[in-house]
């Protein structure tokens, strides 16, 4: 029997029942840019990054089922535009400093960047005041790089069962929040062992006294960007 | 009677990297009043990196210059080294030495080359639109050469011990983050009997051309004061460790093998109300005369030797050329190509060791709250001191760039020159260009020393003798 298949930029990519188009994509070899969607969670849309015209309408890919006869586009120049625009702001929205920062090299939010070639900010930086949260003896949160997709979230609830995360505010107020009545990550449960520990995408939870062991050129992403992973064309495959 | 005064502005100064700016108080006559360098641009990183975690600090700091941020990841991490309690292993410091003395290398050639050789070549007074690096293509094309290729030896250095050209990530808390690679080893090593050879080169003409001048230079721009390096145990230069010694203008040791936390008792900072820049001076000697040169020119004669040959026959050389103490800034082009020689031969002398190679990189220790690191930079004694709280937060930053200590000497200089030239005679290209000339000798980075992290508004007042501001002028508001 013949699997179902959609068309991706006129590329037939068949997939199995159940499947969203990123994830039949990149079973495919087909990198469509993404940046709050994990593996290991459940698809949440927040992020819009690997949003696709699915028979001519803008969905996330992330979210939407792949189905037998679509007609995908992604890779065109209006898209990663919306694409470029939709990264500019996370980047204006906080405080990036990527020289400085020990995620560079390993951050999805950079390589998005430098995928999408965003070379300028694009609209004025916000430059919010976000101290960090130092409290922890063994962990650094910083929030200047916070882009909220809520991957810290929902590990900390769904697999460590900690709820030690939340997002506080709506609109252009939202943030994230530790859970304690003080608000300091050294008065929740956190351990280094978490789930949360390890999710985030970006550079705000970091572990202390850790800082540019790595030498650039033998990051993560130097040696495998998240396009390279899913094409195979990474230095180490 | 209130004095009339003219100002005269050299803005920008066209080939210091950076932005400054000198304005020269004149009398009706003429008569130069008084000479100041200001710096314009607010210096915001002693502020900016409070509440920011230590570990980052090296790679940040350096983002303070284009120019040399490898002595400020270098010394960032000497300081840092004292607060995570490390005593960083054989392997890391000697591939400090290699950043470092690849830093210079390159920091000096393209200063004497790209910079200031064009002004001693073709003349102060000569066209403007000849002197700069085009001109000295033109006219002396095997000389641009050997410039550019001894300068991208240097980076090529860096790249391979610290990732890249510029803004890198080598040294960190503790250690460096990689060894050299063999072959990179091997192809530098290769190219070391050019790079010596075109070394010596360097310093034959720097030598020659100081000493074609020797009359003019000896008077140009020349104020006496103390001298600030570090110096190994043993008494030779050590750029990259080793006690401060600081010699008074005759050449007697004001103190010696002094460890880089004493730094704070030694010298003194004064804030003056027309620069963003400070004045650094010794304390026993007072802020009026107790300002400072550093630098090739106050390295060289602070040290009792150089620990390599070459270089040291070349340092006995450049000391016998005159009696006593030589202040002449204009002797830092010789004094540079001395230094830049002493490291061509210090980097063969590190690549023959096998801890390039192999060996532990980081080591650990106890934490302690505060650390001060030390470097001698191209430019001069660089000094970063860094409180950290027990959140692993920095809680206070100081540092004092190789610009700043020399900040009075280089006004010293300005005004002993446009003393000198610029009373009495017509006011033209070639003698502003003095100016200027004197202000390169001591190669400042002024974006460096200031970090333009938001330009601030000045005031520039012209005052009179007896202290009445008679003009003044805003800038910076737009
Ligand atoms: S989180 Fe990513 S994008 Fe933000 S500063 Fe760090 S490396 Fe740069």
């Amino acid at each position: 029997m013949t699997r179902p298949t959609f068309t991706l930029d006129g590329v037939a990519i068949s997939f199995d029942e159940g499947q969203t188009i990123i994830e039949a994509a990149r079973k495919a070899g087909v990198f469509i840019p993404f940046l709050c969607a994990h593996p290991e969670f459940p698809a949440h849309g927040s992020c819009r990054v690997c949003t696709v015209l699915v028979n001519g309408r803008a969905m996330a890919s992330c979210t939407t089922k792949a189905a037998d006869g679509q007609v995908v586009e992604s890779n065109t120049a209006a898209l990663t535009r919306d694409r470029q625009a939709l990264v500019q702001m996370l980047f204006v929205e906080g405080n990036h400093f990527c020289p400085g920062c020990e995620k560079s090299g390993a951050c999805t939010l950079q390589s998005l960047g430098k995928d999408l070639a965003v070379t300028s900010a694009g609209f004025a930086h916000e430059s919010p005041t976000r101290p960090v949260d130092a409290s922890h003896p063994d962990i650094l949160l910083d929030f200047n790089r916070c882009i909220l997709c809520e991957l810290c979230v929902r590990a900390s609830s769904d697999v460590d069962k900690k709820d030690v995360f939340a997002l506080s505010g709506r609109g252009l107020d939202k943030h994230l929040i530790v859970n304690a009545e003080s608000g300091r990550l050294a008065d929740t449960g956190m351990a280094t062992t978490d789930k949360a520990m390890s999710v985030c995408p970006v550079g705000v939870i970091l572990w202390k006294r850790r800082g540019f062991a790595d030498p650039i050129g033998k990051r993560p992403h130097d040696v495998e960007s998240p396009r390279q992973r899913v094409e195979g064309k990474g230095k180490t495959s | 009677m209130t004095e009339t005064l003219r100002r005269i502005a050299i803005d920008p100064l066209s080939r210091v990297e950076g932005h400054g700016k000198v304005t020269l108080l004149l009398d009706d006559a003429g008569h130069v009043h008084e000479a100041r360098l200001h710096i314009v641009e607010f210096r915001g990183f002693e502020a900016f990196i409070v509440g920011r975690p230590y570990w980052e600090v090296p790679v940040v700091v350096q983002r303070l210059c284009g120019i040399c941020p490898v002595s400020h990841n270098l010394c960032a991490a000497k300081a840092l080294d004292a607060v995570v309690g490390a005593v960083p292993p054989p392997s890391a410091v000697k591939l400090r030495r290699l950043m470092h003395a690849g830093q210079l290398l390159q920091s000096h050639a393209l200063h004497f080359f790209h910079l200031a050789s064009p002004d001693l070549l073709f003349g102060f007074d000569s066209d403007v639109s000849k002197r700069n690096l085009i001109g000295l293509v033109e006219k002396h094309p095997e000389l641009a050469k050997k410039g550019v290729l001894l300068r991208k030896f240097g980076q090529q250095v860096l790249e391979a011990v610290y990732g890249k050209r510029i803004h890198g990530t080598g040294a960190i808390p503790g250690g460096v983050n990689r060894h050299l690679a063999i072959d990179a080893r091997d192809a530098f090593l290769k190219q070391l009997p050019d790079i010596k050879a075109w070394s010596l080169d360097a310093v034959a003409l720097a030598r020659e051309l100081t000493l074609k001048n020797v009359e003019r230079h000896k008077g140009f721009g020349t104020v006496p004061s103390a001298l600030l390096s570090l110096v190994a145990a043993d008494g030779s230069l050590d750029l990259y460790d080793g006690g401060l010694r600081a010699k008074d203008a005759d050449g007697r040791v004001l103190f010696d093998g002094l460890d880089a936390s004493s730094y704070r008792h030694l010298i003194k900072e004064e804030v003056r109300p027309w620069s963003y820049m400070k004045f650094p001076y010794l304390a026993a000697m007072g802020p009026e005369s107790g300002w400072y040169k550093v630098g090739p020119l106050a390295r060289l004669q602070v040290c009792d030797r150089l620990s390599t040959p070459l270089a040291e026959a070349a340092r006995r050389d450049f000391l016998a050329s005159t009696t006593g103490i030589n202040h002449a800034p204009l002797a830092f082009h010789w004094a540079r190509m001395v230094e830049l020689l002493h490291c061509a031969e210090d980097i063969e002398h590190l690549l023959h060791d096998e801890a390039l190679v192999m060996g532990e990189l980081v080591s650990t220790g106890e934490r302690q709250r505060e650390g001060v690191g030390i470097i001698e930079a191209p430019r001069g004694t660089l000094i970063h001191h860094y409180e950290v709280g027990e959140d692993d937060l920095i809680t206070r930053c100081n540092l004092i760039v190789s610009t700043t200590n020399n900040n009075q000497a280089m006004n010293e200089a300005i005004r002993s020159v446009a003393r000198q030239y610029i009373e009495g005679h017509r006011i033209t290209e070639g003698l502003l260009n003095h100016v200027e000339v004197a202000v390169r000798a001591f190669d400042p980075c002024l974006s460096c020393a200031t970090h333009a992290m938001g330009k601030m508004p000045l005031e520039v007042s012209l005052v009179d003798a007896r202290g009445e501001v008679v003009s003044s002028l805003r800038r910076g508001d737009a």
